[in-house]
């Protein structure tokens, strides 16, 4: 009981709360492009190195810009105006070059895969493996350093104070002073949901990866659907990308997803790929993430409680199976008699 | 004067592998009517569709559409002028709703966004003026196999088809959805659409059409009036024999029941019965035909003996032996062999070498291991003799089974299932797509499986075969026994087409004989 | 020629192409962001043979995937594609130290012997959970073997930090393995006879598959599962079972990396990668272990190679990573060369012809 109450008081707090919606950013996004690869037939499994190659490309765009902008002197010695133009200019580089990047990554995937017939699996595990080398590889060439990019000056996209909201106590240290990709990665929700759901790309996107002869044979072009379909997850990567590297802290480390990419693979396979049930199911990863953080101070291992999200996939995926095993029994059982 | 809208004159079409699948073909159809196509499986009903629908090209002849001379480069071409088609296997997304699978592809918009209201007005527009009740909102995943082919219907309509072609629409359908669909057909007939109806099932076209197209084996063998012959000219047309392959047989001498199926129902995952409450035996030493117009429940009917498919009622046994609950292996084990259908599907693994092949049904089996490691010198010896004995052309035993013509795969399955003393034989379809030799060669050693003292059951759509082979017939018609004829040598095509198409039926005393109770 | 030669040949001539063009590439990026390109590709490519201890290096690194990669070609050989090899080495060497540090005083032989028979069981034991999941749910084993791995992960350091960990330790380890419980070294040098374990595993894998009656159901249901099926073989269980031996050799594979090459367990918090490492070989390989050993030593020379050029040059070693996933998608391409192929057999069989004419 004890241990309960202490828990409860570490968790019942605003500054929890908040750190639950900053850990889930990355992993939402990934989610997010995790979604549009599955609802168009890809499996997606680059999200991690697509991601990780966006938090790089982001860090070096943003850091090259200003310092191109800068024009070699240094910040600390130049004409103030010049520093904050050479700060935005930073930011809206880091922030394009990173998506760009992420956008590029996922495309290469769906050439391999619907270009070049690969099997999908392959391919996606092939890109984790090279991301994971390339990017140290051209973090060095550009930063001299293997770890950490701390040698490139990149900027942070701005932390936001939600007007009204920040002056209500708890929920203004909540929801108030996050980042914007985390406000962001929010609206993004919406905006897949809006795009599957209320366009006609939508329509096709989700037509092709579940029927694709369907598709086909009322003319729609499957393979265009299916690279637009992967851009848009390369796109959503991308954001999450900058927001590793972007916002709550301000450099690239190596391997820096830590498995934020798989994660969100789970996520969006436990809210089966819906924006809504996979959102939640982010923030639930992202709950058990902070929660694990938090418990390192207590006695109880961390580690079964990180475990939770990923016992809770495997779970699902059961609990999918029985439900559509019994529709089937009940309908023979039913003609039987 | 009725009006010709489509002629498809003297079309010829010879695929790759050199088959001619249609030769000279003729098929007119008027504006306004509902026109028949029939014809037996492998007549060249489809072909000839494919080749209206654009996805097939020909050889030689023309089509006229509306007086106009035209070549569809595809299926999209052929929806443009006006020419629509239902496909027996529905071209649905399942978890869409019904207006966002009849828009797909031509979306309506408002403001760059998909107009989902939009599409269900076109969609309700369009079921309420060819009086076609479906729910525009209803995802298609929830509906009855009959709404599902309405929503096809509807999604030919809305690109504007004239002219509707459903293949075999009825053979997914309860009775009941088939009549509210014949409803439905003529209203639109009345609308003045034209429709190709493509059916094996005579009543309905009585019901139905207005005139009929027979095929057979790639030719057009009869055009009439459906109100000017009889169900019996229509069924001899369609049914008919070509060069015989005779095959030396004695008069077979019957012993004990091997084979013992009683009261067996099979249930689709549809939810619609496939096989409905049907009892037969094979004894030793016979051969007993089923025919029957396929999909009428006897592919189900060997895959629940075999093992590979379940069955919701009734009691299968293999001298003696009940088999409910037992495995493939274990079924094997009582001496069945089977020769699938689909060889490329179930009777072969088509990149495994012919070694590998031949050993799947034994390689566990004391003569071909040391209870771990594979005995190869046993199995070089068997295999290479099954191969001179079975006649497969080859290099040599470790060729990719894919690497082989047809023929000489399905002899590699046969070469199987035949040489391991079988007590049971099913073979459904040996020689389906092969060429004459393997033909004569299969067809032989199933005979000749017989006098050795096996029981066969022989299912196959090719009627020369089943009179040439059977002592006695079955004949399946809707998932039921239409017919039990014991003398297959007194038996003429003519009354093989009626039982098959339902014209006739026999009591069910007769066909009870069947069971030899 | 047959045409069964020439895809024989064109298959293995495309591997090499695909090694061949990574490598290619690898060189240009080099010769282009190094200053001194000769000495660096010329470390790279002739570095690794130099000295004794670099070869004992790439034996040293070859070990472990010898054994990630004949999984993997065990559970393709039945198109299961479980990424369990992972999670089943991490925790086969977990619990292969945790064996080892706890029992101390034991002697050498059968403290080895056990911790193997440990690390088998858990890897076992953790491969349960994907296959399962997959034989009586139709779960997909890639998305459920992934999630598994980080299960395992989990598990894996909370028993590091719970049980084995060396507080006294300056870095972050475990206790000590006891030194009768570590492999013997080889030739004085650091390789240990974990190769030969390997070597055996390969050759073994290789006889189950291709010479025993359990190998042949598990081709067939690759082959072609209804196939399989409609011949009496059980699918689901070799769905199951291969899923299982994989992940058994994957755990023996953790035991006789951390016995040999290890003083301290030390792998916590993220994954260590040899079983996506055990993809490239077993894809490289084409899923037959005996080529396995070849395809691990092409990968284990390339990593000892770019670290030898990382030590003399300024290319950091991990463009390695980049190699072995352009490898990867060079040889999973299907359509890769596919015109090339194409133009074979037909060339074939336009000779053949014309040679059949000449004849007559």
């Amino acid at each position: 009981m004890e241990f309960l109450s202490s828990l409860f008081e570490l968790i019942f707090t605003p500054a929890f709360a908040a750190s639950v919606l900053r850990i889930t950013t990355p992993i939402l996004f990934a989610a997010l492009g995790g979604i549009m690869a599955r609802r168009c037939g890809i499996l997606n499994l680059a999200l991690e190195g697509t991601m990780l190659t966006a938090a790089l490309f982001a860090v070096i765009g943003s850091a090259l810009t200003k310092r191109a902008v800068l024009g070699g002197v240094s910040a600390a010695l130049a004409d103030p105006a010049l520093v904050s133009k050479a700060n935005f200019a930073g930011i809206i580089a880091g922030f394009i070059v990173g998506t760009v990047a992420g956008i590029l990554m996922a495309l290469f995937l769906a050439y391999m895969a619907v270009g070049l017939k690969a099997d999908a699996y392959l391919a996606g595990l092939a890109i984790n493996t090279m991301t994971t080398g390339g990017t140290v590889f051209i973090l060095y060439m550009v930063a001299g350093d293997k770890g950490i990019s701390s040698s490139l000056d990149s900027g942070s996209m701005p932390f936001i104070d939600l007007p009204i909201i920040k002056d209500i106590p708890i929920l203004g240290e909540i929801f108030s002073g996050q980042n914007i990709m985390t406000y962001f990665s929010w609206i993004c929700v919406a905006i897949v949901y809006f795009i599957l759901f209320k366009t006609a790309t939508g329509l096709r996107i989700r037509a092709v990866g579940e029927t694709p002869s369907a598709a086909e044979s009322v003319g729609v072009n499957v393979k265009k659907v299916q690279y637009i379909a992967m851009a848009l997850s390369g796109l959503f990567c991308g954001f999450g990308g900058v927001s590793l590297s972007m916002s709550y802290v301000q450099f690239f480390s190596r391997g820096m997803t830590a498995g934020k990419g798989f994660i969100g693979m789970s996520a969006m396979n436990l809210g089966n790929a819906s924006p809504v049930g996979t959102a939640v199911a982010a923030f639930l990863f992202g709950f058990f993430d902070a929660m694990a953080n938090v418990m390192q101070s207590m006695s109880i291992p961390v580690q079964f409680v990180q475990a939770i999200p990923y016992v809770a996939t495997l779970v699902g995926l059961v609990v999918f199976a029985i439900q559509s095993d019994n529709k089937v029994k009940k309908l023979k059982a039913k003609q039987a008699k | 004067m009725p009006e010709e809208i489509l002629l498809m004159d003297k079309i010829t079409k010879v695929y790759p592998n050199g088959f001619v699948a249609n030769k000279d073909v003729t098929f007119s159809i008027n504006k306004g009517e509902i026109h028949a196509l029939m014809g037996e499986n492998g007549a060249g009903k489809s072909t000839l569709m494919k080749i209206l629908f654009g996805i097939e090209p020909f050889e030689e002849g023309r089509i006229v559409l509306k007086g106009k001379e035209v070549r569809f480069n595809g299926p999209l071409d052929a929806i443009a002028n006006g020419v629509g088609m239902v496909h027996q296997h529905f071209m649905l997304v399942p978890s869409l709703t019904v207006a966002e699978n009849v828009v797909l592809g031509m979306e309506p918009k408002k403001g760059g966004m998909f107009d989902f209201e939009e599409a269900v007005r076109i969609t309700e527009e369009a079921c309420n003026k060819y009086n076609l009740k479906v729910d525009a909102r209803a995802k298609v995943e929830d509906l009855p196999v009959g709404n599902k082919q309405k929503v096809e219907i509807v999604k030919a309509l809305v690109r504007g088809a004239e002219i509707l072609i459903l293949d075999e629409p009825t053979a997914v359908l309860t009775p009941q959805e088939t009549a509210e669909l014949f409803v439905e057909l003529k209203h639109l007939k009345e609308q003045g659409h034209t429709i190709v109806f493509i059916s094996h099932k005579l009543h309905e076209i009585k019901a139905l059409c207005d005139r009929i197209t027979i095929l057979r084996l790639g030719k057009s063998v009869g055009k009439a009036n459906v109100a000017d012959v009889t169900e019996q000219d229509i069924s001899r047309m369609m049914v008919g024999r070509d060069v015989v392959l005779k095959v030396d047989k004695t008069p077979a001498k019957p012993e004990e029941t091997v084979l013992k199926v009683r009261d067996l129902k099979i249930i689709a995952d549809t939810g619609k019965p496939i096989v409905n409450d049907i009892s037969f035996s094979v004894r030793k030493g016979e051969i007993l035909g089923m025919a029957g117009v396929e999909g009428n429940g006897q592919s189900q009917i060997s895959e629940a003996i075999t093992g590979l498919l379940g069955y919701q009622h009734g009691t299968i046994s293999v001298n003696g032996v009940d088999l409910k609950g037992k495995s493939i292996r274990q079924i094997r084990e009582l001496g069945v062999s089977h020769v699938s259908e689909d060889r490329n599907t179930y009777g072969a693994a088509l990149v495994a070498s012919v070694k590998d092949n031949i050993l799947s049904d034994r390689y566990y089996k004391k003569e071909y291991n040391s209870g771990i490691m594979m005995n190869d010198k046993v199995i070089n010896e068997m295999t290479d003799n099954l191969i001179k004995e079975f006649l497969i052309k080859c290099d040599d035993r470790d060729d990719q089974v894919k690497m082989l013509s047809g023929g000489n795969v399905q002899k590699v399955v046969v070469a199987r299932e035949f040489s391991n003393k079988p007590a049971l034989v099913i073979a459904n379809q040996p020689t389906r797509g092969i060429d004459v030799g393997a033909t004569e060669f299969i067809r032989k050693r199933l005979v000749e499986l017989r006098d050795e003292g096996t029981a066969v059951l022989l299912i196959s759509a090719d009627l020369n075969e089943l009179l040439e082979l059977s002592d006695s017939l079955i004949v399946m018609n809707e998932g039921r026994i239409a017919a039990y004829l014991e003398d297959a040598s007194v038996i003429t095509d003519m009354i093989l087409g009626e039982y098959m198409l339902g014209v006739r039926t026999q009591t069910p005393e007769e066909i009870a004989r069947v069971a030899y109770d | 020629m047959t045409s069964k030669q020439i895809e024989r040949r064109f298959e293995i001539f495309k591997t090499f192409v695909a090694v061949a063009l990574a490598l290619g590439l690898a060189l240009i990026v080099i010769s282009f962001v190094s200053e001194s390109p000769v000495e660096a590709i010329s470390a790279f490519i002739t570095g690794p043979f130099q000295r004794a201890t670099r070869i004992s290096n790439i034996i040293e690194v070859m070990t472990p995937l010898m054994f990630t990669g004949t999984a993997i070609c065990i559970m393709y050989q039945a198109n299961q594609f479980s990424m369990i090899g992972e999670g089943a080495f991490l925790i086969g060497a977990n619990l292969a130290t945790w064996f080892a540090v706890t029992h101390e005083n034991w002697a050498g032989l059968p403290l080895i012997t056990v911790c193997f028979i440990v690390a088998i069981v858990a890897g076992v034991a953790v491969a349960v959970v994907p296959a399962v999941l997959k034989v009586k749910f139709r779960a997909n084993e890639v998305v459920s073997s992934i999630m598994m791995n980080y299960v395992i992960l989990k598990i894996s350091d909370y028993i590091f930090y719970y049980i084995l960990r060396d507080v006294a330790s300056g870095q972050q380890a475990s206790f000590p393995i006891p030194k009768q419980g570590k492999l013997l070294k080889m030739f004085g040098l650091r390789m240990h006879v974990g190769v030969i374990i390997g070597l055996i595993v390969c050759v073994a894998a290789y006889v189950f598959i291709y010479r025993t009656k359990w190998g042949y159901q598990i081709r067939m249901t690759g082959a072609n599962m209804n196939f399989a099926k409609y011949s009496g073989i059980s699918v689901m269980g070799i769905a199951l079972s291969t899923q299982l031996i994989g992940g058994g050799i994957a755990g023996l594979g953790g035991a006789v990396e951390i016995l040999g090459r290890y003083d301290r367990f030390l792998w916590f918090g993220t994954q260590p990668g040899f079983g996506f490492d055990g993809v490239l070989v077993g894809v490289l390989a084409k899923n037959n272990p005996l080529l396995v050993p070849v395809a691990a030593f092409l990968l284990a020379y390339m990593r000892t190679g770019a670290d030898v050029m990382n030590r003399v040059s300024d290319v950091p070693v991990e463009f390695v990573d980049v190699v072995q996933g352009l490898i990867i998608l060079f040889v999973a391409a299907e359509m890769f060369m596919a015109k090339y192929r194409h133009k074979l057999i037909v060339n074939n069989a336009k000779k053949q012809l014309e040679a059949k004419e000449a004849a007559e």
